[in-house]
């Protein structure tokens, strides 16, 4: 196969793969400020997906515009998760937090299925068929401004937790639960926050994913799969980890679709997982919490 | 042996299950075939739910994968009769340690390198799905086009083969239930039991006082997935068809361990009480459903979920052990 | 009387940290052995290590003339070391039956044979009335000797006893230093003990080992260690002598 082949392949799978790493920075936040696994990260990225899709069916507008919108639909949902029901749950034992997820992921799956159906379903944007030639390089529009976006919604991220009091005070419950409470900050609230801004976070990634590609019910748990296993390879808790993880397992899917069977690639991403969970836990960039 | 294995049960909580035993045994004969459909989906996952809860409610360990050793069961068995006409009875003496050994893989990976907690449920979710995508590409078991076996007359039943009316995997399924619940009670009055229980409370402490908890979290995660293995034996045979997508698909195992939790994980009786509730509501629904000509699929997903949020958040210790206290069968303090 | 524990030149440090800083000592056999100092001493850094939680950075644990110190904490308990936690952890689920039965399980087959052995040690522990309780719903100092008795169990030849009399009123102290007197007199239990509340120290340690910054600052017989100046001042202050 000519060269070019394969460096459009791992160009295209490096800009999909700046929105996965977009999807896994919200479990990542998550999961570093709330200590929460969240089983339901991919179907709620699917929620984001199919109101884009039904938006786009009603009133042809084009996903990236929506992208505000919809990211805030979903961080109010998860502010709500979080608020009435995880919060309930701090003290509970962790397999009873991970459970209720699950819960919550069955529950929205099935609802996405009586609700859309079980066929794929797309967006068609108007330069869904676009690309751009740079050299030898031939690269999807959707996928530039996919990849673009995502990179613009994780600075924002990271600079609203580093510049900001609210986000200093979220990294600061992260730090320090008991400490933050003595200080003062009403830990509830900024836990149902971060879930709020994690949610948002895949919502955005959805919106730019639906460009890329369609879809179904079933989509929800695969891509949950997909994030921890961005997440745990590039380290829980780091948000670099996370984007680094994402562009990493875009590009190893990429290839591994090009080079062997495409409906092979994600075992390359389960072994990726395996081989992280036993040799290096606490993945790339992850601290080693003991 | 009868004698320890009901020592300090309550007399009514005895009678009650004998009672029980003897309604079951008698269905067939009164129950229509739905009904009866009905009755053996409920034992299938009650009985699944009591291998499952060997791993989780007495040694603590998580699995979200269990569909694994089902499907394994499952294809070992199917695919030597289709190919070599190897019974299932048979076809089980390879299936049991099939599974115990994958079982042990996973177990040596995660223990010996202290992945424990939800990671290991991600490990195990993890390794399902590497077998669900894997077994697409397995030839011998006819990839994603799917195993089917041949399906004879119903004249009469061969058990030897497993080819037969419904009645004969009900009470395949029953004497199933029952012997889990057997070797379910009387593995925790045993040394194991008593080892698995102080893992599952605090596994440092354990190893404090002496236990290795290494060697006896490999016990549960093998006997487990060798019990688990049996189920898809009889999955195999009484639908005839396997494919790899719905067999190691994770929702099989989020309805694996549904059960037991409703019920109450590390109960005896807990797995086989959920199974009841959750099967038998779900398929009222299902009814219900039907009967308004409504076609939900995915309804009874929604049904199972809002159930698990359900007991979660209520009653997290399960129904079972919330309905001993109603009814006054708690032993005494 | 030979040493049934023989630490030597242990030491640990965590980052920057000396925990621990090339402590010896030896522990006669059927003797009781206290190990007093500050907080943060590196007093239960040092226990940690002899029950193989972690192992030293440096020197030999030497038990019943076996080195130990790099066995996990499951193999030093089969040789016979038992042990209670600072913060303690009973199993909160299981019945105080229950909990000490798993100790006794471990030289045992039977859970018969267990579950007798175990009454024994409840008896001797006034826990056996308790037996049938869950062990959660156990005050502070009944989980305490919960704690102990399930050590008890497994029959040990070295019992590693943590700030056991913390949190108890002095009866409670009494009673317990009594019934470790008794099990020392009785069976010949050897008896590592950290400990804070002095009068416990005084009434029950043959040989006493402070530790300040995680090395020793004096070694000896009770009467001599309570006088010397170097110890009052660092942690008993001159009230304890008066």
């Amino acid at each position: 196969m000519p060269a070019d082949i394969y460096l459009n392949v791992a160009v295209g799978g490096v800009l999909t793969g700046l929105v996965y790493g977009l999807m896994a920075l919200g479990l990542s936040v998550i999961f570093g400020v709330v200590r929460v696994v969240n089983f339901a990260h991919g179907e709620m990225m699917t929620i984001a997906m199919y109101i884009a899709v039904a938006l786009f069916a009603a009133f042809h507008l084009d996903p990236l515009l929506m992208l505000v919108p919809i990211a805030a639909v979903l961080f109010v949902f998860g502010y709500l998760l979080q608020a009435r029901l995880i919060n309930k749950f701090i003290t509970r034992p962790e397999h009873s937090q991970f459970l209720l997820l699950v819960a919550v992921a069955l529950i929205i799956v099935n609802l996405m299925l009586i609700i859309f159906g079980p066929d794929a379903r797309s967006v068609q944007a108007s330069y869904a068929y676009d690309s751009f030639k740079l050299g030898p390089l031939i690269v999807d529009a959707t996928k530039l401004y996919a990849g673009a976006a995502a990179i613009l919604v994780a600075a924002a991220l990271v600079a609203f937790f580093q510049y900001t009091r609210l986000g200093t005070a979220i990294r600061a419950c992260a730090d320090n639960y008991t400490g933050a409470l003595v200080v003062g900050l009403d830990v509830e609230h900024l836990y149902a926050l971060t879930f709020g801004l994690g949610a948002a976070c895949v919502g955005a990634a959805g919106v730019m994913l639906v460009l890329i590609v369609d879809v179904t019910p079933a989509l929800g748990p695969s891509y949950t799969l997909l994030a921890f296993v961005i997440v745990i390879t590039g380290g829980l808790g780091s948000m670099p980890g996370a984007l680094l993880g994402g562009v990493l397992i875009g590009l190893t899917e990429a290839m591994a679709g090009l080079l062997f069977d495409p409906s092979a690639k994600s075992m390359f991403a389960f072994g990726i997982l395996v081989l992280v969970l036993l040799f290096r836990p606490q993945g790339i960039m992850g601290k080693r919490t003991s | 042996m009868i004698a320890r294995l009901i020592a300090g049960v309550p007399r009514r909580a005895l009678l009650m299950l004998v009672a029980l035993l003897i309604a079951l045994i008698a269905a067939p004969l009164f129950a229509g075939d739905y009904l009866l459909t009905v009755l053996i989906l409920i034992l299938y996952f009650a009985y699944l739910g009591q291998s499952w809860n060997i791993m989780m409610g007495f040694a603590g360990q998580l699995s979200l994968g269990h569909a694994l050793y089902v499907g394994l069961g499952a294809y070992t068995a199917a695919s030597l009769y289709v190919h070599f006409g190897i019974g299932p009875w048979l076809g089980l003496l390879v299936a049991i340690p099939l599974a115990a050994l994958t079982g042990c893989f996973i177990g040596f990976l995660a223990f010996r390198f202290r992945v424990a907690g939800v990671y290991f449920a991600i490990l195990t979710i993890a390794v399902a799905e590497f077998a669900r995508v894997g077994f697409d590409h397995v030839s011998w078991t006819s990839g994603a086009s799917g195993l089917f076996l041949p399906v004879a007359q119903y004249a009469s039943n061969d058990l030897w083969h497993l080819r037969g009316r419904p009645a004969m995997f009900y009470y395949i399924l029953l004497a199933a239930t029952v012997f889990a619940l057997i070797f379910c009670r009387a593995l925790l009055q045993s040394r194991v039991g008593y080892f698995w229980r102080a893992i599952r409370e605090d596994e440092e402490a354990a190893r404090s006082a002496g236990i290795d908890t290494f060697h006896y979290k490999m016990i549960a995660v093998a006997i487990s997935a060798a019990m688990t293995s049996f189920a898809g034996v009889i999955y195999a045979f009484y639908y005839n068809n396997l494919f790899p997508e719905q067999v190691f698909h994770i929702s099989r195992s989020i309805e694996i361990i549904l059960g037991p939790i409703v019920g109450g994980i590390g109960t005896l009786l807990g797995p086989i009480l959920g199974a009841f509730i959750l099967t038998g509501l779900a398929e009222t629904l299902n009814s219900a459903l039907a009967a308004l000509g409504v076609d939900l699929p995915g309804a009874k997903q929604v049904f199972y979920g809002i159930c698990l949020l359900l007991v979660i958040t209520a009653l997290p210790d399960g129904v079972w052990p919330w309905l001993c206290k109603r009814i006054g069968l708690e032993r005494k303090q | 009387m030979s040493a049934l524990l023989s630490v030597q030149g242990v030491s640990k440090r965590f980052r920057g940290l000396v925990a621990v800083d090339r402590v010896s000592f030896d522990v006669p056999q059927g003797g009781i052995f206290a190990v007093i100092g500050p907080n943060g001493a590196g007093k239960t850094t040092l226990f940690n290590m002899i029950a193989g939680m972690f192992p030293p950075d440096a020197g030999t644990i030497t038990f019943a003339g076996e080195r130990i110190e790099h066995l996990p904490a499951d193999g030093i308990c089969r040789r016979g070391i038992g042990r209670t936690f600072q913060i303690v952890r009973p199993f909160p689920g299981l019945s105080v039956e229950d909990n000490v039965i798993v100790g006794a399980l471990l030289h045992r087959r039977q859970v018969d044979a267990a579950r007798t052995h175990a009454h024994d040690v409840l008896r001797r522990l006034d826990l056996y009335d308790k037996r049938a309780q869950r062990a959660s719903s156990l005050t502070l100092p009944d989980r305490k000797r919960l704690e102990m008795a399930r050590a008890l169990a497994t029959d040990p030849k070295l019992l590693l006893l943590d700030e056991t009399m913390a949190g108890l009123r002095p009866t409670e102290t009494d009673r317990i230093v009594v019934i470790l007197r008794e099990l020392n007199h009785e069976t010949g239990l050897t008896i590592l003990l950290i400990e804070h509340v002095m009068r416990a120290v005084m009434a029950l340690a043959g040989h006493i080992l402070v530790l300040h910054h995680g090395a020793e600052i004096a070694e000896g017989a009770p009467g001599e260690i309570v006088r010397n100046p170097a110890v009052i001042e660092s942690y008993l202050g001159v009230e304890a002598v008066a």
